[in-house]
């Protein structure tokens, strides 16, 4: 049996410094938003020709006062992006820069891509993706609110937003970009955090049930040593899977894998060393499943 | 837990063999209807453009209350009460009348049965709101109101956004309302949708009008600007014929001046009123007004009464081309804006199919290598069930004719990963229950039920995330949504009918095995 429970203490601290980092990260530093929550255009470029490059392509756009540009090679050396804020919603924006690329680089660029969300778009996306976040949280907190006692409850849902936040946290820190398929990467991080946490609440409820001596400190170990297995091999298919997205499904996919392999990691993390450790400081006993019983 | 009828059986087969057959239908042409369907890409995979286009209202709701006060007006003189000092400012109009008018003014407006402010019977609400500011009476739009007009100027422009696009011929185009004053519009196979924007952009709003040099002109006059921009002229504000009056538009080539033209053709009203007009106007210049800008003024030779003409005004063969599809097709009630624009090129979105195709196969490889080396017989039993798993997933999108998008292949990807937690939930299980337990049958049916709330929690937790990606996301992030809550329900359908019915199987055969598991 591993002893897990003999580091509830550094962990817990551990995530507490990484919840703490993460929301100074978030208040302060803020998170990278792409065009579909700030507005402004995306163009992904194709070059055939070598004289095509970061710097001849900021040069180019740099000249066409459209406000801030970034240019970035998008997966390999002919791919590039582009993104600028497109400020005045200009209406042509796209075909006054097809002529004045034409100018430069002739026919040897192809735009792949081209995505231009207006502002009143991209604040309303933005308002969704909130909304739907929220409101699985608060699906989540009502569906465990049913099935477990409330200390359980209490401990999933600190266990999802601490997946969540540090996930984000993450996603401040090294400024990748936040769009419409990171949402969906938050909410299937928050049903598979609660998935995890679950199966392992099961298993703490169904012993306690069984055994009326053991001390919910090391009862919360043997479930956890009891539900291992599957927590490894469940978590290890499931990167499995991610891994092959994230080196293999293209660089669209790239963005929305590594939120969930961060969310993966992060949720069979905190299914241990946080919804647990909340059942032992609440202390729970034999006693808070029983009385749930008698009511039922 | 472990037994099945021959009944269960024969339906589990059945049904695995159905979705097969149809997920295959994918691959292969089928003469037959039913088995004739195909899983749709989405835009990002097949390529091409999605437009969200916004009604401005604005002009509309200026040009009803403008209308309005005429009503107004009248309406009020026939019932001899003079009103006075009418305005518009805001999107509101004012009005004075005298102090003894002002009871039987607001009655008329409250009326539940006004035919000046109509909708109480239906709606419990009137169109307009009328309201007593002490100085003067303020009248405007209510809540209903706006939302009538609103959707019937959504209605109206939606059918001309229809004709346009059809009229260009791009290959099933998708129009969608949106809200109650948005429309979608998605052009699949378009890489550039450049030519539909422009006219889509285009209210097409035709007038012909006179110039005139009189100031005093009984209908008012304005100064419009030629479409090049440089000169301008000043046209009365009368209309002689408008868009609504064609039949018919067409791009020619003008055989003496060698130049293109747009000829067109009256209707019998339109015909009947540019007779009488170019009759009486002869040696007068005849405005050709489009949205405000005026694309020539010829000199009026002849009376014309064919009731048909032409339109020249420095076209090329593509500009005169989308002119008269944009006077064939109609005006718009109202100017649309391209509020977002996502565009897909078709060498893209064959570059992401084939990258989404090989991380599956690659994902897939990677779980059935690694459920194998874990649980040998158990693992290929696994594996059987997440081929068939993911060919039901197939099946029951392509049954749907689902929209599939990048992100619904990372869902399907995601749910192969997934999918063995349930499996590997029931044999974790298993192997404690053989701890104490020696009958191997009575140790299976334990893991089968023990485990069954963790698997439905498990599920139930990922499938409200889905639902609510499902209602909340567009376009590609449902996908997404799709893949992932359909993969729920075939995952607990294959680990609960068809690894079930392998494992007991595989157990009633090796029944009396030491370590089966």
């Amino acid at each position: 049996m591993v002893a897990f429970n003999k580091y509830y203490n550094h962990f817990n601290l551990l995530s507490s410094v990484l919840i703490l980092v993460s929301l100074l990260l978030l208040i302060f530093k803020g998170l990278n938003f792409g065009i579909d929550f700030k507005g402004g255009t995306l163009i992904e470029l194709r070059a055939s020709d070598s004289k095509i490059n970061v710097s001849s392509l900021r040069d180019r756009f740099n000249q066409m006062d459209l406000g801030d540009v970034s240019v970035k090679k998008f997966g390999n050396d002919t791919d590039f992006l582009v993104k600028f804020e497109n400020k005045d919603n200009k209406k042509n924006i796209i075909e006054e820069i097809k002529a004045n690329l034409d100018k430069s680089f002739g026919n040897n660029y192809d735009f792949r891509r081209v995505e231009n969300v207006g502002p009143k778009v991209s604040a309303e996306l933005l308002k969704s993706g909130v909304i739907a976040i929220s409101l699985s949280l608060a699906l989540m907190l009502i569906y465990i609110w049913i099935r477990f006692e409330w200390q359980f409850s209490l401990g999933a849902i600190l266990a999802l937003f601490h997946d969540v936040i540090v996930t984000l946290g993450v996603f401040s820190l090294f400024s990748l970009e936040i769009n419409l398929s990171i949402i969906a990467a938050v909410l299937t991080i928050v049903g598979y955090s609660m998935n995890d946490t679950v199966v392992i609440f099961d298993r703490v409820r169904e012993n306690l049930r069984k055994y009326s001596d053991i001390k919910i400190f090391e009862l919360t170990n043997i479930s956890i040593n009891e539900t291992l297995s599957r927590t490894i091999i469940t978590s290890a298919t499931t990167l499995l899977a991610l891994l092959a997205i994230y080196f293999f499904g293209g660089e669209i996919l790239k963005g929305f894998s590594l939120a969930m392999i961060l969310g993966v990691v992060f949720g069979t993390y905190s299914s241990i060393y946080i919804a647990n450790t909340v059942l032992v400081r609440l202390r729970v006993s034999q006693k808070t499943v029983l009385r749930e019983d008698d009511t039922k | 837990m472990l037994y099945f009828s021959k009944l269960r059986i024969l339906f589990i087969t059945l049904f695995s063999v159905l979705f097969i057959i149809i997920a295959s239908s994918n691959l292969f042409k089928f003469d037959d209807n039913f088995f004739d369907k195909k899983i749709n890409l989405g835009l990002d995979l097949q390529g091409g453009s999605y437009l969200l286009l916004e009604i401005d209202n604005e002009p509309v709701i200026e040009q009803k209350l403008q209308n309005l006060t005429t009503t107004i007006r009248n309406y009020f003189k026939e019932k001899k009460i003079k009103i006075n000092n009418i305005k518009i400012e805001n999107q509101n109009i004012f009005f004075n009348v005298i102090e003894n008018d002002k009871q039987s003014v607001l009655e008329v407006f409250q009326d539940e049965n006004s035919d000046l402010n109509p909708y109480y019977p239906r709606f419990k609400s009137h169109q307009l709101e009328i309201e007593d500011t002490g100085l003067n009476f303020k009248v405007n739009f209510s809540r209903q109101g706006l939302i009538k007009l609103k959707n019937s100027s959504q209605d109206q422009a939606i059918e001309i956004v229809r004709r346009r696009v059809d009229e260009v011929g791009t290959n099933e185009p998708n129009i969608l309302k949106r809200g109650n004053n948005r429309i979608l519009v998605e052009l699949p196979g378009l890489d550039d949708p450049m030519r539909i924007k422009s006219l889509l952009g285009k209210t097409a709003n035709l007038t012909f009008r006179f110039v005139t040099n009189d100031e005093n002109d009984r209908f008012g006059v304005e100064k419009l600007k030629f479409e090049n921009g440089l000169e301008e002229a000043v046209v009365s504000k009368r209309i002689i014929i408008s868009g609504e009056n064609l039949l018919d538009a067409q791009p020619k080539m003008d055989t003496q001046t060698n130049q293109t033209i747009v000829s067109f053709t009256l209707d019998r009203v339109g015909a009947k009123r540019f007779g009488k007009a170019t009759s009486t106007g002869i040696g007068k210049q005849l405005a050709i007004v489009l949205d405000g800008k005026i694309i020539s003024a010829p000199v009026v030779r002849d009376t014309i009464a064919s009731g048909s003409g032409q339109i020249s005004g420095g076209f090329t063969f593509q500009s005169a081309t989308d002119l008269a599809l944009l006077l064939r097709s109609g005006a718009l009630p109202a100017p649309l804006e391209i509020i977002e624009e996502r565009t897909v090129g078709p060498d893209l979105g064959q570059d992401s199919i084939n990258a989404g195709m090989i991380a599956l196969a690659i994902g897939f490889m990677l779980v059935i290598i690694f459920m194998f080396v874990k649980y040998k017989i158990f693992g290929l039993i696994t594996n059987v069930t997440l081929i068939v798993n993911l060919f039901i997933l197939l099946g029951v999108l392509t049954l749907f004719e689902a929209t599939l998008t990048l992100p619904g292949i990372a869902g399907i990807i995601l749910t192969v990963g997934m999918a063995v937690d349930a499996n590997v939930l029931i044999f974790e299980r298993i192997k404690e229950e053989l701890k104490d337990e020696t009958n191997n049958i009575l140790a299976f049916d334990g893991g089968y039920t023990k485990s069954r709330t963790a698997i439905l929690d498990a599920n139930i937790t990922t499938l409200l995330a889905a639902i609510i990606l499902f209602f909340m996301g567009s376009g590609p992030v449902k996908g997404f949504a799709v893949t992932l809550g359909v993969g729920i329900f075939t995952t607990l359908f294959s680990v609960y009918f068809i690894a079930r019915l392998f494992t007991s199987i595989y157990v009633s055969r090796n029944k009396d095995k030491e370590k089966l598991i």
